[in-house]
């Protein structure tokens, strides 16, 4: 994995809440054995329309949201199914960090996994980036902070072992596998 | 020094930190049974074939395929081929990974196959005091017996396949107290949408859940599952029901279960388990079973169901409400009965046990659907589906005018190609109305197998209690 240290970007934004994994990335599209490519399908029903032609309405659709990094959503951003292919499809269409001020569980736990940095923010943080879409945002990673467009930072919660990981591109697989003893010692107390 | 009372998540969490947390690190959490389908396990097991790693337990790993299946006999016995092609290479794909990685499945045509949250409890394999994951938001299902389940991503499918341990900080507990008995009408998929319309749907968000108080007894086994089953529906990623005589007569006998004196120690084991008296949690919602009506969704996501009765809620000036409901077609401050409905769904892993056919078939026996509509009942399990079977279920349902399915996920996701048409309204007895789930434009209502029951024999959303 990639180390993520810091970030610069303006943000898209999806105001709704609730937004779930379906919406993100709908089942019919679950179908793949692979990671890549989901990026095409991101939002694909808000996105497209029946003939699958880009609904110029949709944020994503717009030449603003071009080279967005950063998703900001409303709350419960993620909630619904495990399927990981929602980070996958996020972070292969580009983005490195949702900004929300409530993240589902499994969702938050995927997008770690995969470089994809999930910022909780409080209420007022989050109405200023939702009323100030294309807003430019620096992250950075080490200092767990977010600065505003004016130069005022604020920061965010971030669990301390996923930090490490990310600043330093390490997989959490690796650090399981190195308790190999002790998983050995428990199975046989078990 | 007297012990500190814990809870039933405390018992089974502690009981399985291969290393507890500490400030820096998460606990490493072992994994007793790691469930495995189709659908989100072939990038771990590309993982693993990357990383040269092996399967560190498929004595503890069981596989089957039920989301991407199809539910037609004549395409899982008669010869057909798989309808839709990338479905029929995931089914491929999970054959070769259990084949290589020497994993137990049971496959397309096994008569143990069935949704993955249906099999495991039906063999016996889902027990007290276990730790289950899956890749599936539903596997808090398994939470009904007692155990500690839980949905993981295919990253964390991948680690326990490999060192059948998770890296997991200790979530926060919530005790939903349920008292007095269900009404006549009103079934546990009434309550837990009761359930969830109070906690709302990020409202179990960090926690895990235990149900319970005097209701709890009162419930079978069916109902306990239906129950866990819709914990992620409130966002808590597991759903916990102490076991007790209820359990332990549902697990006597099943092929997998321990017997002899392995019995007798789990029984032991397992009565140990509840919650202790003055144990804390760390919030408390009390919800008065008695009161709770038949439930129904009109919006978009679990959390907007009222009782059947109920008009449609006002909410000027959100915008997201107004959307949903427009998405639906419905309209603010009208009545949700006697709205037509296209389609009537019964199954997924919420509703497809036995005893949700047998509610649904009551009411229909001797009956007809309304001219029109589409119904679908697909049994949880192939076990399940013989088992209607050898009670005539199957009649009744076919009789009915009801189409009868081979056991999967099926309309609940629509990723078999059973969906549901754009526009069209669904009653399905499954877990999410979310925009789109059961096909795209699809506007679903989630509802009990007899509220499903009732509004197919009408063609509209109908009061089960008119009916039975």
């Amino acid at each position: 994995m990639e180390p993520f240290r810091t970030l610069t970007s303006r943000t898209v934004v999806l105001p709704a809440a609730n937004i779930d994994t379906d919406q993100i990335i709908p089942a019919r599209f679950l179908t793949t054995t692979t990671r890549a490519g989901l990026g095409e399908r991101l939002f694909a029903d808000w996105r497209y329309d029946e003939q699958g032609a880009p609904r110029a309405r949709f944020v994503l659709n717009q030449p603003a949201a071009a080279g967005c990094q950063i998703l900001v959503a409303g709350p419960n951003f993620g909630c619904g199914s495990s399927r990981e292919h929602a980070a996958w499809a996020l972070s292969d269409y580009g983005f490195r960090a949702v900004i929300s001020t409530e993240i589902a569980d499994i969702f938050r736990n995927n997008a770690l996994k995969n470089g994809l940095l999930p910022i909780l923010v409080k209420e007022p943080t989050a109405r200023w980036l939702i009323a100030h879409p294309g807003a430019s945002l620096g992250i950075d990673l080490a200092a767990c902070s977010l600065t505003l467009p004016d130069g005022s930072t604020v920061s965010f919660p971030l669990e301390p072992f996923a930090r490490h990981c990310l600043l330093e591109g390490l997989d959490e697989l690796g650090f399981l596998l190195a308790h190999a003893a002790e998983i050995d010692a428990f199975e046989r107390r078990a | 020094m007297a012990r500190t009372p814990q809870t039933l998540f405390e018992k089974v969490w502690q009981r399985h930190e291969v290393c507890a947390e500490s400030p820096a690190t998460p606990a490493v959490l072992y994994v007793d049974l790691h469930l495995v389908h189709e659908v989100t396990s072939p990038q771990a097991f590309a993982l693993l074939r990357e990383r040269q790693l092996r399967v560190r337990r498929p004595d503890r790993t069981l596989a089957t395929m039920d989301h991407s299946t199809p539910t037609t006999t004549a395409q899982l016995f008669g010869g057909a081929p798989i309808a839709i092609d990338a479905a029929a290479r995931q089914v491929r794909e999970l054959e070769e990974n259990c084949a290589r990685f020497g994993v137990e499945l049971l496959g397309l045509r096994h008569a143990q196959r069935g949704i993955v949250h249906v099999i495991g409890p039906e063999l016996g394999l889902t027990q007290p005091g276990k730790t289950i994951v899956c890749g599936d938001s539903h596997t808090s299902t398994h939470g009904a017996l007692g155990a500690l389940a839980f949905g993981i991503g295919t990253t964390e499918v991948a680690h326990v396949l490999a060192t059948q341990c998770l890296l997991q900080r200790k979530p926060r507990t919530l005790a939903v107290s349920l008292t007095g008995s269900l009404a006549r009408g009103v079934t546990a998929k009434d309550l837990i949408l009761a359930i969830i319309g109070r906690l709302g749907v990020s409202g179990g968000t960090g926690h895990v859940i235990e149900y319970r108080g005097d209701t709890i007894a009162t419930l079978d086994m069916d109902a306990r599952m239906t129950l866990c089953n819709m914990s992620i529906e409130a966002g808590a990623r597991a759903g916990m029901i102490a076991p007790d005589e209820t359990t332990f007569a549902y697990l006597a006998g099943r092929p997998r279960a321990p017997v002899g004196e392995a019995w007798e120690r789990a029984l032991t084991l397992w009565r140990g388990l509840p919650t202790d008296p003055g144990a804390r949690f760390d919030r408390e919602v009390a919800v008065d079973a008695a009161a709770v009506e038949p439930m129904i969704t009109y919006g978009t996501n679990p959390g907007m169901a009222i009782p059947i009765g109920a008009h449609i809620p006002r909410r000027p000036g959100d915008p997201v409400f107004a959307r949903a409901l427009e998405y639906m077609g419905l309209c603010a401050g009208e009545p949700i009965k006697d709205q037509p409905v296209n389609v009537v769904f019964i199954g997924s892993c919420t509703n497809a046990r036995l005893s949700d056919l047998r509610t649904a078939a009551a009411l229909l026996r001797g009956r007809h659907i309304a001219p029109g509509l589409t119904m679908l009942v697909v049994p949880g399990s192939q076990q399940v589906k013989r088992a209607a079977e050898a009670e005539g279920l199957d009649r009744v349902f076919l009789e009915a005018g009801a189409e009868w399915r081979e056991s999967g996920c099926s309309m609940c996701l629509g990723m078999n190609g059973d969906v549901v048409g754009r526009g069209q309204y669904a009653i399905s007895t499954s877990n999410r109305n979310f925009e789109g789930r059961q096909g795209a434009g699809a506007r679903t209502l989630l509802a009990s197998p007899l509220t499903a029951a009732a509004s197919a024999l009408r063609g509209r959303v109908t009061d089960p209690r008119e009916l039975c």
